[in-house]
């Protein structure tokens, strides 16, 4: 049991980057994709892109977690994984690069020449990143990474049929999401032409996504016919059927412009895939490796039990407080300052007395332990005493030079 | 005991890699895009904090105003940051996929739980920068500190990792892979670690203080010497200013370190052959494969530096064999740039000092601020020739006399394709993130913020 829960969190962790990043991926899409409707080109860019602004980090994260987990409990099936798969992970990586510092770069840039440009990297590597991916994914799925330092063919192993199908899946899915979740944020913000343009693009989309879910399974059968079985069986074929369910439970209720349930179930389509692979991928990880062959010794799996469980009671409510604000519609871009709240002006002028005695001494004594002391734990004090110098010092350098 | 280690250790032994150096330059050419990042996560939220804390303090609203601007750079930033950290990650894998499949178990940890300080940073950071308008005064400053302390706290557990490298412990050794891994004292019981992270600490603050410090002081020479750039300055030049300093005294604690644990490093860093009593020390010059030559030799000063004893001897090269040394003159002319840039912004920052302790106010000589605009460069340059020392002065191991970087580099071919595209990618960005920093500093001040000015 010890050597799956790194698996099973690393599958919370790819069905939470599915979603969240998913659907940051998906408006990108609809930024390259989306043709005027009801509400003007421009106006439906801006929203696509507002729509992830706060948020799009913390879901980008997921991916890194999904990876540490990867390398510290697996770590032989990882180097095979991207030591076989290094051009599509190398294309995912330029893909994650462009799309980043383009997103940073659109957020300077309100009315500047070349925006438009730099929206179209944005939604270019918006398509290319999540594809890449999916193929690595498909290429895991049917077999194709033996164990070992590039022992796979560099090529043949992910430009194959499973793949193609898997990454199209997470661009399908991705745009979908991202109709979903643009047309219910248009419908928080009033904005009813978006509302509609969204509305149907998810309507649409949705169909498309289905129709790629359930062609899927034939194209499996002939390239990767362990993953059939998987998904024809047991957990696969119940989340094969949760997924459809939630599928069409999507449609109707975005049909019904109920969008806040519709999230929901959006979601839950699309973490039943991924539940469905890990249900299927079981018990080999890759060919001849089974998961309790590569996971690391206990210490270290109990120890990344440990720290997930640490890192959890720090992230759950903190993530609760980000997509709490966020769906609240509570974080928002500022570039006029004069509307913000203020607070009252101090009725004397704020100023430090001169640094005192005790600051100083811990620059002596820091500065003795460091240059004298032998033991590394005397010299991390000496290091902390010089903190405690610098730190009333700096306030009171950066304070004085108001004048 | 796992029965499959005989196998895994087969199809993960030694590939014939003949662009072993590509790799090695591909994987440098993204930490040094990455490190500078890393300083403005780690140094950059206090100095946006501290900013705001005096907003609230006077309720003086250019200190709004500067704080709201810098928190705009500060999530620019971190938003490449986040992007070319990830691609180092990827690197892992992609290049050194021996290394990872026979140690990723035990230093792994640590990269688990930097994944979730940037975690918090990253929902953080999206809370205090979109958070303005909608929350209250005091809890929108209270958002902000996590931001702080989780770049602080990634830092330090990458740092753990690096530590570990360069002195490795923590497991045993059957043919060429880890067995009996025990994670938590391999990478945090680890003697290398604290003067590694004391000395990025405060690094970071150089960088980041030096590099906001010359894009004011640029302003100010252009004649925009107003209040909201004194104030600007004031507080980039405290950081840096008194964290340059006391680097030196985190920088003879590295040097120790380094000269008990790595002596063969210390030996390339000083171009030292043989091993001597009373060594010299070497200022420029270049080492012959002999000795140094056309340096400026002072007497015994390398013996009292590494052991604070004039007369102690120091390991030189021959002390291991030579495919064991790393490459002499390129750890010797990177270490002593980092040294060289660090001991003149050390001057810079002592000279400030004493004006600014003695006369109450800043210097307003031109000269300073020229010093000033060349001091932000200058310390990413010392930044990255500090790194280059560490990582290349600890070749050719990726794990130190434990594995040598060429049995954990890639079978897969195209790699100069990989680093030939990775850098066009790389300069395209430099070019942007310079063009966004310019047109972020040329917009104009909300006018709240320039009556006040």
């Amino acid at each position: 049991m010890l050597a799956e829960l790194p698996a099973i969190l690393m599958l919370v962790g790819l069905a939470a980057y599915a979603v969240l990043a998913g659907a940051d991926f998906g408006a990108g899409f609809w930024m390259l994709f989306a043709r005027r409707r009801r509400a003007s080109l421009q106006a439906t860019r801006d929203h696509a892109r507002h729509a992830m602004g706060p948020v799009w980090e913390a879901n980008h994260v997921w991916l890194i977690f999904v990876l540490v987990v990867c390398w510290t409990a697996y770590p032989t099936a990882f180097a095979s994984i991207l030591s076989t798969l290094s051009i599509p992970m190398f294309v995912a990586a330029v893909g994650i690069i462009l799309r980043g510092a383009s997103y940073a770069l659109r957020a300077e840039l309100d009315l500047a020449p070349g925006r438009r440009s730099i929206e179209n990297v944005f939604a270019l590597s918006s398509i290319l990143t999540p594809f890449a991916l999916g193929v690595v994914i498909g290429a895991i799925a049917s077999g194709r990474v033996p164990v070992g330092n590039a022992q796979g063919d560099p090529i043949a192993s992910w430009l194959q049929p499973t793949s193609l199908l898997v990454g199209a899946l997470f661009v399908a899915t991705s745009s979908d999401l991202a109709a979903v979740y643009l047309a219910a944020d248009a419908c928080r913000l009033d904005e009813s032409h978006l509302e509609d343009d969204f509305r149907s693009r998810a309507l649409r989309t949705g169909v498309v996504a289905g129709a790629l879910a359930l062609a899927g399974p034939f194209v499996l059968r002939a390239d990767a016919p362990r993953i059939w079985d998987g998904l024809t069986r047991d957990g696969g074929l119940a989340m094969v059927a949760l997924s459809t369910a939630a599928g069409l439970t999507t449609l109707a209720l975005v049909a019904r412009r109920r969008f806040g349930p519709a999230r929901v179930s959006a979601a839950l389509a699309v973490a039943a895939i991924v539940a469905g692979f890990g249900f299927a991928q079981q018990p080999e990880l890759l060919p001849g490796l089974r998961i309790d062959q590569a996971a690391a010794g206990r210490p270290t799996l109990v120890a990344i039990a440990v720290g997930v469980a640490a890192g959890a009671i720090v992230l759950v409510p903190s993530l609760g407080l980000l997509f709490g604000l966020f769906l609240r519609g509570r974080l928002e871009s500022v570039s006029d300052a004069s509307t913000l709240p203020d607070v009252a002006p101090a009725a004397s002028p704020d100023r430090p007395s001169r640094l005192g005695a005790l600051p100083l001494t811990c620059f002596v004594v820091g500065a003795g332990l460091l240059l004298l002391a032998d033991v590394t734990w005397a010299r991390a004090v000496g290091a902390v005493s010089l903190l405690a110098f610098a730190w009333p010092a700096f306030v009171r350098l950066a304070v004085v030079a108001d004048e | 005991m796992n029965p499959t280690v005989e196998t895994l250790a087969a199809a993960f032994a030694a590939v014939d890699q003949p662009q072993l150096l590509a790799a090695r330059q591909m994987q440098a050419l993204s930490f040094a895009v990455h490190i500078p990042l890393v300083c403005f996560g780690m140094a950059f939220p206090t100095l946006v904090l501290f900013a705001e804390w005096r907003w609230l303090r006077t309720g003086d609203p250019l200190y709004r105003a500067l704080a709201m601007r810098w928190s705009k750079v500060m999530l620019a930033l971190f938003a490449v940051g986040v992007v070319t950290g990830t691609i180092l990650s990827f690197e892992l894998g992609l290049l050194w996929p021996g290394f990872m499949a026979a140690f990723g178990d035990v230093f792994g940890l640590a990269f688990a739980l930097e994944g979730f300080s940037f975690f918090a940073e990253a929902i953080f950071i999206a809370i205090y920068v979109y958070g303005w308008r909608r929350l209250a005064p005091w809890s929108h400053f209270l958002s902000g500190i996590p931001v702080a302390l989780a770049g602080v706290a990634g830092s330090f557990f990458v740092i753990a990792v690096d530590a570990w490298m360069q002195h490795p412990s923590g497991f045993a050794l059957r043919d060429g892979r880890a067995v009996d891994v025990a994670p938590w004292s391999a990478l945090f019981a680890d003697p290398f670690l604290w003067h590694l992270w004391a000395h990025m600490y405060f690094a970071a603050y150089v960088v980041a203080g030096f590099l906001v410090a010359s894009a004011y002081a640029w302003s100010v020479l252009r004649g925009n010497a107003g209040r909201y750039e004194r104030i600007a300055l004031g507080i980039a030049l405290a950081a840096a200013t008194l964290a340059s300093p006391l680097q030196l005294l985190i920088g003879d604690w590295a040097a120790r370190d380094v000269a008990r644990h790595q002596p063969v490093k210390l030996a390339a860093m000083e171009g030292l052959a043989t091993t001597t009593r009373g060594a010299p020390l070497h200022l420029l010059g270049w080492y012959d494969g002999r000795e140094v030559v056309y340096g400026i030799a002072i007497p015994r000063m390398l013996s009292l530096l590494a052991f604070h004893d004039p007369d102690a001897p120091v390991a030189g090269l021959e002390t291991v064999p030579p495919a064991e040394r790393p490459p002499v003159n390129g750890v010797r002319f990177a270490f002593q740039t980092m040294v060289g840039i660090g001991s003149l912004l050390a001057l810079l920052s002592g000279v400030f000092l004493w004006a600014r302790v003695r006369t109450g106010r800043m210097p307003a000589s031109r000269w300073f601020l020229r010093a000033l605009v060349a001091a932000g460069p200058l310390s990413v340059v010392a930044l990255i020739a500090g790194w280059v020392a560490t990582e290349v002065g600890r070749q050719p191991w990726v794990v130190y006399e434990i594995m040598r970087t060429s049995e954990a580099v890639t079978g897969a071919p195209g790699i100069p394709i990989g680093f030939a595209t990775l850098s066009a990618v790389y300069a395209a960005l430099a070019v942007a993130v310079a063009w966004m920093l310019r047109r972020l500093a040329r917009t104009p001040l909300d006018p709240e913020a320039r009556r006040a000015r």
